[in-house]
């Protein structure tokens, strides 16, 4: 009996299996040309890209004044509040789109500019946030919001290494997820976590200069 | 018609398989060594996805069965191979168990599709707990 059923949910598995091939192509296409035309059209990377240039001729200057914040670092906490504020307002897009910027500034984060031992726990923490922001960029709100918090996680370790010229506060809502952080730009509290539903719950745990 | 004839044609075609004798010194399970129980649990429920061995159902036999099953497994050992546990950071483990926690407790793992066909890999409610306790309690033991 319980073969019976296996066979029966086997043969319809299949067929729709095979339904489901055919859509899932045409679906990549898709997300494909949405991210062809995201790419060109989209202001944000160019201006990233320029970042990156002047990172890669500041490299030395970095070296010189370990006191100034590098500009991957400082572009990664800009994407980081993007997304924050995207998940503040609970649009799962933008904060989808965000997380994509991150990823691929996470991608090419220079490292050259700070000690050995520095930059294997930065190469860690990259890796890491890099997965993260992967899956916020594809994923659906609840889902990204769960990575949000092991990110949030590795973005203020990595300030913690790399300093931060603007002021950046830790805040906490100990309601999700048996208490979460996140950093914000404000000392105002707007909770990335539950959007609207629990918009200022939350605490500033720490001031980082 | 075309569609049956498509489903016996595609019989023919094989996919490549997911296996391997060899059970590398940086697999979870023989790390953390977790109690038996636990380990029966993570073999039958994530291990066919996210390790080099999988244990083929003889349905595997037909298609696209195997085929969706074979995307699922480059995806999952992509995302995470159990056997190379060991060869991460304490961060990036710390993250994966937090990750196994969180898709547990959703219900997103295993895989919806798998456990249509796959019943022995349900979780019922108190082996999630067993689960999710155990992983918790081994990423707190993490420094
Ligand atoms: C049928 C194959 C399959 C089985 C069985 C399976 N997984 Fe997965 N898993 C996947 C695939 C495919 C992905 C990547 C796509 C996704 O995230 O949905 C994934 C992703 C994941 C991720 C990363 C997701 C994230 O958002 O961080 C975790 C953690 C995970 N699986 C844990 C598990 C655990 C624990 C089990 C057993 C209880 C399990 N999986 C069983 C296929 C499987």
């Amino acid at each position: 009996m319980k073969h019976l059923r296996t066979v029966t949910i086997l043969l319809a598995v299949a067929f729709v299996g095979l339904t489901v091939i055919s859509c899932k192509d045409s679906k990549k296409e898709d997300s494909n040309d949405a991210m062809h035309s995201n790419l060109s059209t989209n202001e944000a990377e160019m201006n990233h890209d320029e970042t990156m240039d002047s990172n890669t001729m500041n490299a030395s200057n970095d070296m010189m004044d370990s006191s100034t914040q590098n500009s991957s670092a400082k572009q990664v906490v800009l994407d980081y509040m993007a997304l924050k504020d995207a998940l503040v307002e609970t649009n799962k897009d933008e904060a989808a789109q965000a997380g994509k910027k991150l990823e691929s500034t996470l991608n090419s984060f220079n490292v050259s500019s700070y000690t050995s031992e520095q930059q294997k726990e930065l190469k860690d923490i990259i890796a890491d946030a890099k997965e993260h922001a992967e899956h916020i960029g594809k994923s659906e709100m609840d889902h990204q919001r769960e990575h949000f918090k092991i990110l949030s996680k590795d973005i203020m370790d990595m300030v913690a290494i790399t300093g931060t010229e603007t002021t950046l506060y830790q805040q906490f809502c100990p309601m999700y997820d048996k208490g979460s952080a996140w950093l914000s730009m404000e000392k105002e509290v707007n909770n990335p976590y539950y959007g609207s539903k629990m918009l200022h719950c939350g605490t500033v745990q720490k001031e980082i200069n | 018609m075309v569609l049956f004839v498509a489903f016996v044609g595609i019989q023919f075609v094989s996919t490549k398989q997911n296996q391997s004798n060899v059970i590398p010194k940086t697999d979870f399970l023989l790390v953390n060594n977790p109690p038996k129980n636990i380990k029966k649990l993570l073999q039958v429920s994530c291990y066919d996805c996210h390790s080099n061995n999988t244990e083929y159902p003889w349905y595997n036999k037909i298609q696209p069965i195997a085929w969706i099953l074979e995307d699922h497994i480059k995806e999952g050992k992509a995302e995470l191979n159990f056997n190379e546990w060991d060869s991460f950071s304490s961060r990036r483990k710390k993250s994966k168990l937090k990750s196994i926690v969180n898709q547990i407790k959703d219900d997103d793992m295993p895989l919806l599709s798998y456990r249509l066909v796959h019943q022995d890999a349900i979780l019922s409610k108190s082996e999630k707990e067993l689960v999710i306790g155990y992983m918790k309690q081994l990423k707190d033991s993490l420094k």
